[in-house]
């Protein structure tokens, strides 16, 4: 510690170029929170899957429906504790960029599905107690400005009602929270016995079903008698955990993983290049310098510590300002309009940053540090 | 000495030391060539999906939907419907009838090859006419499926996409397996991530009765779309609207290419911003490498504009290499590479290849000046002021 100065009298030797390498990293550690970001908007869902949870769909695709009559044959088979189901409603509110998801679903059974989402009781009774009722998440409820008490109309592309209309309204009588920041917090959620009621083509069926099986650790099992159970009716099913299920949506869009990671190397490189062609620049610059310190007695070591130090501390200063503005930046929210319901920066991905930020400062000096390393006095004191 | 031979002498004494500065140089034109070859490289994805949505499909080709409907898996019709459209003004014909083609489009689960999982397959039946609304349609291994028969073909991208979809094997839908009896190309149009088969088969598979989604129709001529359209509008028995194929496509695709390309452009600026400080800093560095050298000239009666102009070609020459390099690089790696990805429009999946194209090339190189002369003017600006007198006491 008694080196900071030395070290700090460094970096302010050349202010300018000091301010680019630590800009330029900066740079490198926003696009890096963005990318975990949108990275976790993608494949978030997975983390956040309900371990004792599968999801049932029918067996050639999604798109096709599910007969409402096998909730209670699913809750017959063993090892089922519960089954709630949901049907896509592809409504849009205003204009066909404001995306989010509705369903219909029993409120009941719904709820105690998802104890992931947060409804105050006295908002959960007034749901029953409605029949055109209907809960919001918090994100879109903010997003609309709606409040408890407002009536909002939707447009279904998808359910028309008796009289040709595929306006549908509903009163908002709850708004919930997310028990977690993963939690996705901008569905619409109305109740199933009015869809039902109201609705002209496909009377008794939905779209897919969540079961909650007694022992996680036996979910395949389960999950092969739910299959079995339908086999070689009219609607198969397919079942499986709801990561599978969420990990498989994400996969449909491509193999985000690796673009992310593609993208973030070639920025590292470009990086690192550029911070460690600076940090060498400036260690060459001071060969002389060094030679003193050698001959007045600095150990080798030492000299390298005040080397790695020094690059060290320009790349952490960049990563944290980059991660901290990154973080600003992506708490302002969802820069899609509605695509990426679950953008925020997580936590572990913050502390990944700073880990990489330090790996940068090591990897930028280790050079230059070699370089301190096999300086020969008397020629370092030649050079001068 | 005129102005231009001091600028030419002054860029060859700075080319000619490059060696001696090689490292700084190597990374700034490195760095240069990493912000081209992410910029060219997530666009050419966009251009890729935005060409397999929207080739060939050529002006005369229309697609009418329900009205209100914005995808094909929200319209419907009845027969009586689809005959109308097929017969309305505008509607080429040949000797089989009119050339439209009433089409069901549904979705099936198959797994990709590239990660394993289940992917929203598109499975479109057609009528007869198809062939002759697609531009190009070609059997281009095995054969047509036969009329009526429970067989299906499947387009090339769909084939190298997703695992089960060679000739021999079979898709399984519901009770059903439908053998693959051939492979179909279509200039790589969107249908090319297809599977088809006899309409019919698809209705009684999916018990439609006798309806349909969407009607493909090819015109008389390009201009005959407008009559088409107010001929069906105006017709009291069809709440329709008719789209060219091109306009439905593009739409289709805006969302998606969108968002890649304002991914791309917002991830290229915030590189392009470290590779600036990144060039500054090398530009900046030979500047004071060359003190000496430049005091002496401007001693000798260089101008500071020469010195300015200079420096700045010489920046824009590193810059330029790094763009080339990097488009080059981007070029080898991405284009032609086959992927497939999901369209929110319709939920299924449209196989593609990246494509560089020459556009993105030069917008790429573009960006290399853009960096090359921000970074170069700074410091060659201070070159230019450099006290001739105390530079020269430096030494």
């Amino acid at each position: 510690m008694k080196y900071f100065h030395l070290i700090w009298s460094n970096l302010k030797r050349k202010k300018l170029r000091t301010l680019l390498t630590v800009l330029s990293v900066l740079v490198a550690f926003v696009l890096f929170g963005f990318l975990s970001s949108i990275k976790q908007a993608l494949t978030g869902g997975v983390q956040m899957a309900g371990m004792d949870r599968l999801v049932v769909r029918h067996k050639v695709s999604i798109m096709q429906l599910l007969p409402q009559s096998y909730k209670e044959r699913m809750e017959r088979i063993p090892g089922v504790v519960l089954a709630s189901h949901n049907t896509w409603f592809g409504g849009i509110y205003q204009d066909p960029k404001n995306f989010f998801m509705q369903s219909p679903v029993v409120p009941e059974a719904f709820l105690e599905m998802s104890p992931e989402f947060l409804l105050p009781p006295e908002q959960k009774k007034a749901w029953l107690q409605s029949r055109t009722g209907a809960i919001v998440g918090r994100k879109t409820a903010d997003r609309f400005h709606w409040k408890i008490g407002d009536k909002v109309p939707i447009q279904s592309s998808i359910w028309s009602q008796a009289n040709g209309s595929r306006a549908w309204e509903f009163d908002i009588v709850g708004i919930f929270d997310g028990k977690e920041k993963g939690t996705d917090t901008t569905p619409l959620f109305f109740r199933y016995d009015y869809f039902d009621e109201a609705r002209v083509n496909g009377k008794g069926m939905v779209g897919w079903y969540s079961i909650r099986v007694k022992d996680p650790a036996r979910a395949a099992e389960t999950a092969k008698l739910v299959d079995k159970e339908f086999e070689n009716s009219d609607a198969e099913t397919k079942t499986e955990p709801e990561g599978a299920f969420v990990q498989e949506w994400a996969n449909q869009i491509g193999n985000i993983e690796l673009m992310v990671v593609a993208i973030l190397g070639a920025v590292f490189f470009t990086i690192l290049l550029v911070a460690g062609n600076t940090m060498s620049q400036a260690v060459r610059e001071r060969t002389g310098e060094l030679g003193v310190l050698k001959a007045i007695g600095f150990t080798n070591a030492q000299v390298v510590a005040l080397v790695l130090v020094e690059s060290c501390l320009l790349s952490v200063l960049g990563g944290l300002l980059g991660l901290g503005l990154a973080w600003l930046l992506i708490s302002r929210g969802d820069p899609t309009g509605g695509m990426l319901p679950l953008f925020f920066f997580p936590w572990r991905d913050l502390l990944i940053g700073v880990g990489l930020s330090l790996a940068l400062g090591v990897a930028t000096g280790i050079f230059p540090s070699l370089q301190a390393l096999r300086l020969r006095v008397a020629d370092a004191l030649r050079r001068m | 000495m005129n102005w231009l031979s001091q600028i030419a002498s002054i860029t060859r004494f700075g080319l000619m030391s490059i060696p001696q500065r090689l490292g700084a140089v190597a990374a700034t034109v490195i760095g240069i060539a990493g912000v081209v070859a992410v910029f060219v490289g997530v666009l050419s994805m966009a251009a890729g999906f935005r060409q397999a949505m929207t080739v060939s499909s050529s002006p005369d080709a229309a697609i009418v939907l329900r009205s209100g409907a914005e995808n094909e898996m929200v319209s419907g019709f009845s027969r009586e419907q689809t005959q109308i459209i097929a017969d309305s003004a505008g509607v080429a014909r040949n000797a089989q009838g009119p050339l439209s083609s009433a089409e069901l489009f549904v979705i099936i689960n198959l797994p990709k090859r590239s990660t394993g999982t289940d992917a929203n397959v598109p499975l479109r039946g057609v009528e007869a006419a198809a062939l002759r609304v697609r531009d190009n349609f070609k059997i281009s291994r095995g054969r047509m499926f036969d009329w009526g028969k429970d067989e299906v073909v499947v387009g090339a991208g769909a084939a190298r996409e997703f695992a089960g979809l060679d000739i021999g094997s079979s898709i399984k839908v519901g009770r059903y397996e439908w053998p693959v009896v051939g492979i179909f190309t279509a200039d790589g149009a969107i249908c090319e991530s297809e599977i088809w088969t006899d309409a019919k088969v698809l209705q009684a598979a999916y018990h439609r009765g006798d309806s349909f989604q969407s009607v493909r129709a090819r015109l008389t001529t390009p201009e005959a779309f407008q009559k088409f359209k107010d001929a069906l509008t105006s017709n009291p028995q069809l709440t329709v609207t008719a789209s060219r194929q091109s306009e439905y496509y593009a739409q289709q695709s805006e969302a998606m290419t969108r968002l890649i390309t304002s991914l791309g452009f917002s991830i290229a600026f915030l590189m392009a911003i470290g590779a600036v400080f990144g060039a500054l800093n090398t530009m900046y560095s030979t500047v004071a490498a060359r003190t000496r050298e430049i005091a002496t000239l401007r001693a000798l009666g260089f101008g500071g504009g020469a010195v300015v102009v200079s420096l700045m070609i010489e920046s824009l020459l590193l810059a330029l290499l790094g763009g080339v390099a990097g488009a080059s690089l981007a070029y080898f790696a991405f284009n032609g590479y086959h992927t497939s990805t999901m369209n929110f429009q319709s939920f299924s999946q449209v196989a593609f290849a990246f494509r560089v194209t020459p556009r993105l090339l030069l917008q790429g190189m573009g960006w290399a000046t853009a960096i090359g002369l921000i970074g170069g003017l700074l410091p060659a600006v201070r070159a230019a002021r450099l006290p001739i007198v105390a530079a020269l006491r430096e030494l």
